[in-house]
């Protein structure tokens, strides 16, 4: 099977975000494969390791997308690619998902595309819903179990309701969500590796694309609204005098 | 304004915030509402009663299951075919899939899970929370139609007016189908977070009560992960009497306690209830992020200086296996008619 990883840099989940100069901000905070985007490097791992074939990490964006390739390489993806061009530095995610489905074609013979459900900075969810739409092939989205049956892929996608179960032909786009397991840490060979690896650049000019016009424009940042409660300790007696006094403010409340 | 909102349901079960979208849309102006799959007639009904001008509804056998394309090119159809300015989508793993597929099929750009939105010269200005919601963003699309996802719960649903009735425009199906749906299964503990209105949610202290004794025969861990499930089905019981779901933490998640399909937070789900209980839940800053739009948090946790108490408007310092029965007591005495 030839597999590719589209995998995205994010900062890390405990950093703390801040609006400056109209920018998003996370001060010290490390820069970290998307969390997500493990997912959807480890289900390729799964996929090469039970059916034979390659992996190939992909990322669109500046330099900083090394990190996320870094990463996918010493989980064990066979090679990296980073898609940059100063073209990029005014696009949306749409024009991310155009340039995936270009990139993916320009590869060839790929057989599946793994995403993560979305990215922590931007909280799209589309990319990969967008990037099958606009190859024509079919979109398996929020998949928690995946098996390969020839030509073929039955997945469970994990809806608000419970499991759907769908199958369909390859090539296809998958997104990936926690059930398809742990991701593996990288293994020191992984990581030393990994850090010798030189990650070849494609411009846009190389893959055949210009860079798509942006059509979702940003007007204003702001930092989350903060929270003005203080909160009330409720006290008591003993554990049924407290409740009683809780449920009774609770009540007060109308919301229930 | 004209606006398309895409019905969403779950085989003749509409989801809430399908509604919501409806009573955007009437903000707007004219609404034309569609619904795709089969035996829609009691959902078409619905719509008119919350405010739906207009319904195209393509009913069809083959569309009875969800599948991404064969809808996809169905929504295509009805957008050619009448000319809006806005497509409203609620933000569903169906309607954000849609709207992404649209958005592409119509070269236009797409706003997901949306919480506000004004209207600035015949534009939509929209809010929509990123980096889970320590930032909110302002940003609007430049080509017509704007296509949007909303929030589940961040905009009201309409009063139904019973009785209320209009047009129907019957449409085919799509084509270009590339799935079969083989079947459904319901998964451990998927009971809709996203759409309850009371949460109770279950950390890492679920498993911190000494006074149960775990069978014998079982390691550290074993008993640990035991004490903690019998913690969650003492959460099931109050949220039963409130009406309503249970959810987890990311330790309580990780450590094994419950399946992922109940996490709350950034990597998990994100809710907006009117009430949630968070009982053993420390308050990590990636659990936060997934619940502070609640309208009311109330925390129960045996250390004073948990994060969790700076969101909450009502706290408890001590023993949640102690608090929850008691809480569970008292709610049933007054909620019980």
């Amino acid at each position: 099977m030839k597999l590719v990883a589209c995998v995205k840099t994010t900062p890390d989940t405990t950093a703390t975000i801040k609006v400056e100069n109209g920018k998003p901000a996370w001060g010290e905070a490390p820069l970290v494969i998307n969390p997500w985007d493990e997912y959807a490097v480890e289900a390729a791992l799964q996929l090469k390791e039970a059916n034979g074939g390659t992996v190939t990490a992909i990322s669109v964006g500046g330099e900083e997308g090394k990190i996320a390739l870094k990463h996918a390489l010493a989980m064990g993806a066979d090679d990296a690619l980073l898609i940059s061009d100063p073209a990029l530095a005014s696009v949306d995610p749409q024009a991310i998902a155009r340039i995936l489905a270009a990139v993916i074609q320009k590869i060839g013979g790929v057989d599946l595309a793994c995403f993560g459900r979305q990215a922590i900075d931007d909280d799209s969810g589309t990319t990969a819903a967008q990037a099958a739409r606009l190859m024509g092939w079919a979109a398996l989205t929020l998949v928690s179990v995946i098996k390969v049956d020839g030509g073929s892929l039955r997945v469970e996608r994990a809806i608000e309701e419970g499991r759907q179960i769908v199958t369909a032909k390859m090539p296809a786009v998958i997104s990936l969500v926690k059930d398809i397991g742990e991701p593996r840490y990288p293994s020191f060979m992984g990581i030393r590796r990994a850090s010798k690896v030189e990650i070849p650049i494609w411009s846009l000019a190389q893959i055949g694309v210009s860079a798509p016009a942006a059509v979702v424009e940003t007007v204003a940042l702001a930092d989350a609204p903060v929270r003005e409660v203080v909160c009330e300790m409720v006290t008591g007696g003993n554990p049924q005098e407290i409740a009683e006094k809780l449920a009774d403010k609770i009540i007060g409340e109308k919301l229930l | 304004m004209n606006t398309l909102v895409y019905i969403d349901h779950f085989k003749g079960e509409v989801v809430p915030a399908s509604w919501e979208a409806v009573g955007v849309g009437k903000t707007l102006g004219k609404v034309t509402g569609l619904a795709i799959g089969s035996n829609l007639e009691n959902l078409t009904r619905s719509a008119f009663e919350y405010g739906v001008d207009e319904m195209l509804v393509a009913e069809d056998p083959a569309l009875t299951d969800y599948r991404a394309e064969l809808f996809a090119s169905t929504l295509k159809m009805a957008f050619t075919s009448h000319n809006v300015d806005v497509l409203l989508f609620p933000t569903t793993s169906r309607g954000r899939e849609l709207a992404a597929m649209a958005a592409i099929d119509l070269n236009t750009g797409l706003l997901v899970d949306v919480v506000a939105l004004e209207a600035n010269a015949e534009k939509l200005v929209v809010t929509r929370p990123i980096y889970s919601g320590k930032v909110m963003a302002k940003v609007t699309s430049s080509v017509k139609p704007q296509i949007i996802t909303l929030r589940g719960r961040a905009f009201p649903k309409p009063v139904a007016q019973p009785g209320k009735s209009g047009t129907v425009t019957k449409m085919p199906a799509g084509t270009g189908a590339l799935t079969v749906v083989e079947g459904y299964s319901t998964a451990e503990g998927a009971a809709s977070l996203t759409d309850a209105n009371v949460i109770v949610s279950g950390g890492r202290g679920m498993a911190e009560n000494s006074a149960l004794q775990a069978p014998a025969g079982m390691d550290a861990k074993q008993s640990e992960v035991w004490r903690a499930k019998a913690g969650f089905v003492m959460l099931k019981e109050l949220a039963d009497v409130l009406g309503g779901a249970v959810g987890a933490s990311r330790a309580a998640v990780d450590a094994g306690y419950v399946p992922y399909a109940m996490q709350v937070g950034q990597t998990g789900k994100l809710v907006s209830p009117n009430v949630y209980l968070a009982m053993g839940i420390s308050g990590a800053i990636q659990h936060l992020a997934g619940m502070r739009s609640s309208k009311l948090i109330v925390a129960i946790n045996k250390d004073p200086d948990a994060p969790i108490f700076k969101l909450a408007r009502y706290g408890v310092v001590g023993d949640l296996h102690q608090m929850v029965p008691a809480l569970t007591a008292a709610f049933k005495k007054r909620l019980a008619k």
